[in-house]
């Protein structure tokens, strides 16, 4: 038995709720660490310890992380009992509810007129990827994108002459590098880089985005990747811009790279920054219409 | 950590350098891109006696009405290089003591700061939560009708509000430093 519309709807918004209003325990956990490890009293300190401080509070009284609850992307997985457009329709609904709850801030900007559609809805938004499987059930995972760190979030072409960036893994290194240095903490450092290689100038981004619904904890698969996502890790902090810029050991929290085939002629590599504020949240239904959060 | 009490004089001011951290309490007011426009474009005389000696917030609030009141319920700062072309003439024409925001600002709002007698305060951005907590009460709002509520002008009491100076009256950005500092950094690591 499916579940019932009316009840999708309710589950939906509570995992807004849950994401909008708290961190996912992995980033959590990332800050308290990266907060040991800044030198004690400094301002990379202080402010990872305000921002600690923040999250609590919002999972306590229920209110927004950031104010800017950003664009909402959402990624579902169904089975063979359930339609897409009804998805879509509980999806938007629970969008409104979750809006007029101040979950969500009014999001969604006309690019013509200027108009804030007041409800988060809107022409492609909110943003839905869906993936039919045979499994029976549903998989619903959401990801908020705030603005600023969408801001410094970027996209190279391989070769970059300037960059000295060839068409191999230590071009990757070099033009990400050089991104998190333009980044500086424009957005809300230290971050979660996404990075999305290959495919062609859409696809290389929608990777990027994709690595942002990893946990921080987990390991790539292919080696040649989760050595590279170490070793920018690690380099990434090396360059001492510290959290909202302000100097200190700690810039990035993760690292965590996709592939899609490119054409021949084309290698591209997408930045997804994401700020400390990462907020992702997934909600399970199984066959039966019970309903589990993560 | 130093102690901001609103109003502030102009010596206490100049005796703050980058990278002080301060808390600050008192009454301030948030302006984003309309409020700037509107501050350079018109007289707005009735923004003079709330922004001599205060602090101008660049911040777009999640708010609320209970019983009449207005509540923020998350207002962490927003961007601030929107304001470069505006900020410099807005804080000699009133007389504003610092701006807080998030991200730096430019050349021309640390010559403003310099001659002025005004600083750039870094908040950590993402405290929405936090932030709206240390806002103890909304005093008024002015331009909500044709602003809409993140753009309005709140005038809000704070109480130990948490922020870095990043541009100090000497015109010395902590922005530009950790930026020549990493450029070098990067040099290293691109061998």
């Amino acid at each position: 038995m499916p579940v019932e519309t009316e009840a999708l709807v309710d589950h939906i918004v509570e995992l807004i709720r849950r994401s909008s209003c708290g961190l996912p325990d992995d980033v959590k956990e990332a800050i308290a660490r990266a907060a040991e490890d800044e030198e004690a009293g400094s301002r990379a300190q202080n402010a990872l310890r305000l921002v600690l401080r923040n999250v609590a509070e919002a999972e306590q009284g229920s209110t927004p992380t950031c104010q800017d609850t950003g664009t909402l992307i959402f990624h579902v997985e169904y089975g063979p009992e359930h339609r897409q457009r009804p998805l879509r329709g509980a999806i938007e609904a629970a969008c409104r509810e979750a809006t007029a709850k101040q979950y969500l801030r009014p999001n969604a900007v006309d690019p013509v007129t200027g108009k804030n559609s007041g409800n988060n809805i809107g022409d492609g938004a909110p943003f839905i990827d869906f993936v039919e499987r045979d499994e029976p059930g549903l998989h619903i995972a959401l990801l908020q994108k705030g603005g600023g760190c969408e801001n410094v979030s970027g996209q190279y072409s391989l070769p970059n002459g300037p960059l000295g960036a060839g068409r191999d893994l230590e071009g990757v290194r070099r033009v990400v590098l050089d991104a998190v240095h333009k980044a500086q903490g424009k957005g809300c450092a230290p971050g979660i880089l996404g990075i999305g290689l290959g495919g062609d100038r859409m696809s290389s981004h929608l990777e990027a985005k994709m690595q942002l619904y990893r946990r921080l904890d987990d390991v790539n698969p292919d080696p040649d990747m989760a050595a590279l996502e170490a070793r920018l890790l690690r380099e990434g902090n090396e360059l001492g811009i510290g959290p909202m810029g302000f100097g200190g050991k700690t810039t990035l929290l993760g690292v965590k790279i996709g592939r899609r085939h490119r054409v021949p002629a084309s290698y591209f590599v997408s930045i997804a920054y994401m700020c400390w504020a990462s907020r992702r949240a997934a909600l399970h239904i199984d066959a039966d219409g019970v309903a589990s959060h993560n | 950590m130093k102690r901001i009490q609103l109003p502030v004089d102009e010596a206490t001011i100049r005796s703050l350098r980058v990278g002080d951290e301060v808390s600050i309490s008192g009454v301030m007011v948030t302006a984003r891109d309309a409020a700037h426009k509107y501050m350079i474009e018109n007289p707005a005389e009735e923004m003079r006696d709330l922004l001599r000696d205060s602090i101008i917030y660049h911040c777009g609030p999640v708010v609320r009405q209970m019983d009449g009141e207005w509540q923020f319920v998350s207002a962490g700062p927003t961007t601030s290089i929107r304001e470069e072309p505006y900020q410099a003439t807005v804080i000699g024409k009133f007389q504003v003591r610092g701006v807080i925001g998030k991200g730096g600002m430019g050349p021309k709002t640390a010559a403003g700061c310099k001659e002025h007698g005004a600083v750039y305060l870094h908040a950590v951005g993402g405290l929405g939560t936090s932030i709206a907590k240390s806002v103890k009460r909304v005093r008024d709002v002015l331009k909500l009708e044709e602003f809409g509520s993140p753009e309005a002008m709140w005038v809000i009491e704070v109480e130990d509000f948490p922020a870095v100076v990043t541009i100090d009256a000497n015109g010395d950005s902590l922005h530009e430093k950790i930026e020549a500092e990493s450029a070098e950094r990067l040099k290293r690591l691109l061998g």
